[in-house]
């Protein structure tokens, strides 16, 4: 079972990386962007084969470890095979 | 009195912590490793600065997972005196023994250079031997000491008193340039609570002997000899 994991910086906290990302796009000429938020995408390979129980495991490791849950948000995707 | 810093894989302050904490303190100095949760009995503790397993994942999460650090979280629990420096900040945020979280620089650039930082109390034990107000210099060097934090800790740090340092130009005055970093209130070190735990982003430890510009670093590791004393 695989575990799909996006972190994202919670709303309010500013973003210096993501607005230079922005600013970089609109010298591109894309000048469509109204706002760029960057954030982590990390997969694991569990061995767990319960959904639930997997769900569970994740996310105490995204509160132990993956994600500082004073500034970042979490969501976890639980994929079969 | 003795001490021990914290030496994690990237730590490359942990040397001039020890220099320092030995020149000033006169006593031993213990090289604790992070996988060694069996730390002798000792009166103090630097968490050094660094880059901690390369800054993986977020700057100190890694390194506050270590064995060594639960270890820390109880001595501090118990009251020793521990003082984080730059990455050392990060990692005493990371396990939660201070509020708030060290992001991205404001500007995006690793930042090296002196800065000013106002002595905001002198009601802590890393901080007796300053004079209220004084305005002392100490070097940056980090990338990630944007402090920031929500607006309810932050007003307790501002009612409790727990803004340790910060950051002014040579008068003393708040600027917008003299804060290198975009941190929230200028703050350059916060206090826990009990006040026996202070994170901050400048380096101390580099500013104990003329010979490396000046010595305004030593008042902090001789206020934590007179508190352990």
């Amino acid at each position: 079972m695989k575990a799909k994991i996006h972190i994202t910086l919670k709303n309010g906290v500013l973003d210096p990386q993501g607005k230079a990302v922005q600013t970089a796009l609109a010298g591109l000429g894309f000048t469509g962007v109204n706002d760029v938020r960057q954030g982590k995408f990390i997969e694991l390979e569990l061995t767990e084969a319960d959904r639930a129980k997997a769900e569970a495991q994740v996310d105490d490791m995204c509160k132990k470890l993956l994600a500082n849950t004073v500034i970042e948000n979490y969501a976890i995707e639980i994929v079969e095979g | 009195m003795k001490s021990a810093v914290i030496v994690f894989p990237g730590s490359n302050c942990d040397r001039d912590a020890q220099t320092a904490l030995r020149d000033v303190t006169g006593g031993e100095v213990v090289m604790q490793w992070h996988g060694d949760a069996d730390m002798p009995d000792v009166d103090a503790i630097v968490v050094p600065g660094g880059f901690s397993y390369g800054d993986y994942l977020r700057c100190g999460a890694i390194a506050g997972n270590s064995p060594v650090m639960r270890e820390v979280v109880k001595r501090a629990e118990m009251g020793v005196p521990v003082l984080g420096i730059c990455n050392g900040f990060q990692v005493l945020t990371e396990v939660g023994l201070l509020p708030g979280v060290l992001m991205r620089n404001a500007d995006l650039k690793f930042v090296c250079r002196d800065v000013f930082l106002r002595v905001e109390t002198t009601t802590s034990p890393f901080t007796t031997q300053y004079t209220p107000g004084q305005v002392i210099k100490v070097p940056v060097a980090h990338h990630d000491g944007n402090y920031v934090t929500d607006a309810d800790t932050l007003k307790l740090l501002q009612d409790q008193d727990r803004v340790a340092f910060r950051y002014v130009d040579a008068t003393g005055a708040r600027t917008p340039g003299a804060n290198p970093n975009g941190a929230m209130d200028d703050i350059a070190g916060v206090l826990n609570e009990k006040r026996n735990v202070l994170g901050m982003m400048p380096h101390p430890e580099r500013l104990i002997d003329q010979v490396l510009g000046g010595t305004d670093g030593r008042a902090m590791f001789e206020s934590v000899l007179a508190a352990v004393a």
